[in-house]
């Protein structure tokens, strides 16, 4: 019986200890296990998506020629696109407010900022129709401006995430080296763009990758904002899921889930990149 | 001597309720060296940040080179600072960190290579400008910011505890550098440190900080053998400090009485009050260590210091060796001593009775 022979474990093999890795198999069939199927099954020559029939690419074929779920993809892209661009810009400067300053009601700032992220999506949703509506925000708009209540939405609940990571990478920032910047001619727009920028930056790639993804699978939110000529990708995902599961949409999600990594991956290299110009220049 | 680079006059400083400053008025004169020097959070960061102009005095002024620089930005100070953190941009290559000043001045790039790599040579960093900070030792971080301040030709180099973050060969090693470095710059330096040692190695002149106002303003020697009061007695090095009256005050000779250690002897006068409280200092090293009866007895000339004791502790510090010894009054006192020759630490041990003597030039007398 080896496993009663075998040498006594160290304390740090970890990874040697039966019930743990029991609980890594565990979490990984679970969180895996679906990935992997919905991407086999995004191959399968059958309209119900419960039995291997045979290898096909014509569910991919067949969604190119989606002109409805071509467009969604396309609206959400843009929105996703739009919200990141501004959900950066707004969530830096609120990041670097709330580091640099002092103000009466600052706490309570704060909290309002992280609204968005403890307010349960579905509210966030009714509140955003009900507003809308009560406004009367224009429906009829010609396209992209057709996009602008879901846009406005997503920058909603986009920026505080972007505002929460740069402030905390703003946290171990050394106020030395700004005020050393001053002290060697810069002004404070220098000081701020060859300093401050420069250490923000990770938390901007990190802030900008997280709003792009939140806003590009949002389906609650922007449900509830979308007309019906602003189908976003997942809304038209949820309405080709309510005829049935087919593998087009397995074929749809697998390409999700493959844009969704390209865009990682570039970001980090992008990343590594410019970390190593630095080091090499 | 010149006239003054820097002249603070009457600056105070408050944080809320707290006063960092308390009516500073200074003047520092081109070429110095000068060291600010206190414990930590007696105010000589602030009074060094507001010369940089990181701080605004809440009242008084402040001229360098005879401007005043009240509203004046750092940015437009002609002033640099060496940050306490050294502050080097880590994003950038030592190079890029050392001309950075120049290329915000929008110096030509030709030339701020040339310079940047001039000022390298002088903190002996030559070779290292492709270099990233995070590829450099702690000593050599310093010298970028060194470096990067004095490529700019400040009329001043503001200097926040440059040498507390090093360990103690590479301080030593430091001192003189910075101290020699400033010999052949000739740019005023300016430090701050709650280090006496560093202090009176570099300083050409010290002034001491309490609690937001200054101790005492003077040379290094000046401020160990005649130090102004009890504090900086006691902040500079080590000290013996006896309470008592003067009950002789002559030109050539004075006389404490103390009750804990008896009659102190100076061969100077004092002209301090007479008969009023007054404090007489006098360094371990300045006290002799003698078997018993060896320093000359009770009944020797006048003018004489002895006194007696137990010694209670000692520890051996290689080139000296420190008594803790017990007068016969009860009190403690610190005596060091020499070890000249290689067995001397063993001539005296726990519980010896000794005599201690002292020269009557030794002992000062202080006021306050």
């Amino acid at each position: 019986m080896s496993l009663f022979t075998r040498k006594p474990l160290a304390p740090l093999e970890y990874t040697k200890r039966l019930w743990l890795r029991s609980w890594i198999a565990a979490v990984t069939l679970f969180l895996y296990a679906p990935l992997l199927v919905l991407f086999v099954f995004s191959f399968n020559d059958s309209k119900a998506n419960v039995v291997w029939r045979g290898f096909t690419f014509k569910y991919y074929a067949k969604l190119f020629k989606n002109d409805g779920l071509m467009s969604a993809l396309g609206n959400s892209l843009t929105i996703a696109f739009l919200a990141t661009v501004v959900s950066l810009v707004l969530g830096a400067l609120a990041a670097v407010m709330l580091w640099r300053f002092r103000f009466p009601a600052k706490a309570g700032v704060e909290g309002v900022m992280a609204l968005p992220i403890v307010v349960p999506e579905i509210c966030m949703g009714v509140a955003m129709l009900v507003f809308f509506a009560a406004i009367e925000w224009p429906t009829d708009l010609p396209w992209p401006l057709n996009l602008s209540a879901i846009t406005i939405a997503h920058i909603t609940f986009c920026f505080p995430f972007v505002t929460m990571v740069v402030r905390a990478r703003l946290a171990n920032f050394n106020r030395e080296e700004e005020e050393a910047a001053k002290d060697l001619g810069a002004n404070e727009w220098q000081a701020f763009r060859d300093v401050l920028l420069p250490h923000m930056k990770p938390g901007l790639i990190a802030g900008a990758l997280l709003a792009f993804t939140l806003s590009l699978d949002d389906f609650v939110i922007t449900f509830f904002t979308s007309g019906p000529n602003t189908t976003t990708f997942p809304v038209k995902v949820y309405s080709m899921v309510r005829f049935s599961v087919t593998p087009e949409v397995n074929a749809v999600s697998t390409l999700l889930i493959l844009l969704t990594i390209i865009l990682t991956t570039v970001a980090l290299k992008l990343q590594n990149i410019a970390g190593d110009a630095g080091a090499h220049k | 001597m010149s006239e003054p680079i820097i002249q603070i006059r009457n600056v105070t400083k408050r944080f809320g309720n707290m006063v960092a400053v308390d009516n500073v008025s200074l003047d520092i004169v081109a070429g110095e060296f000068f060291v600010m020097l206190g414990p930590s959070g007696c105010g000589k960061t602030t009074l060094l940040r507001m010369i940089a102009g990181f701080e605004l005095p809440t009242e008084g002024q402040i001229l360098i080179d005879g401007q005043d620089m009240a509203g004046v930005p750092p940015n437009k100070r002609p002033v640099n600072m060496v940050f306490q953190s050294y502050a080097v941009f880590p994003h950038m290559s030592v190079l890029d960190n050392v001309g950075y000043g120049m290329k915000i001045a929008g110096v030509p790039k030709r030339e701020i290579r040339e310079r940047a790599e001039e000022s390298l040579a002088l903190v002996k960093l030559d070779g290292l400008g492709a270099r990233m900070p995070d590829q450099l030792s702690g000593g050599q971080r310093q010298r970028v910011a060194l470096a990067r301040s004095l490529v700019m030709r400040p009329k001043v180099l503001l200097l926040d505890e440059p040498l507390s973050a090093l360990d103690a060969k590479l301080r030593a090693q430091m001192q003189f550098e910075l101290a020699d470095l400033q010999d052949k710059v000739g740019i005023t330096f300016i430090t701050v440190t709650h280090d006496q040692d560093e202090a009176l190695s570099m300083a050409s002149r010290i002034g001491v900080i309490n609690k937001g106002q200054i101790a005492q303003l003077a040379t290094p020697s000046d401020l160990y053998e005649y130090p102004a009061n009890r504090f900086v007695a006691d902040f500079i090095g080590s000290v013996n400090i006896f309470e008592g009256k003067l009950s002789v005050d002559e030109p050539e000779r004075a006389v404490v009485d103390c009750p804990e250690i008896g009659k102190i002897y100076l061969n100077h006068g004092v002209t301090g009050p007479h008969e009023a409280s007054v404090w007489a200092a006098v360094r371990p090293e300045k006290m002799m260590l003698c078997k018993p009866g060896e320093a000359v007895g009770r009944d020797a000339p006048e003018g004489h210091n002895v006194a007696n004791g137990i010694i209670k502790g000692m520890s051996y510090l290689g080139d000296c060796t420190l008594y803790e010894v017990m007068l016969d009054s009860g009190r403690m006192i610190r005596v060091s001593r020499a070890n000249l020759s290689r067995f001397d630490q063993e001539d005296f041990t726990w519980d010896d009775k000794v005599s201690l003597c002292w020269h009557p030039s030794s002992p000062v007398v202080l006021l306050a």
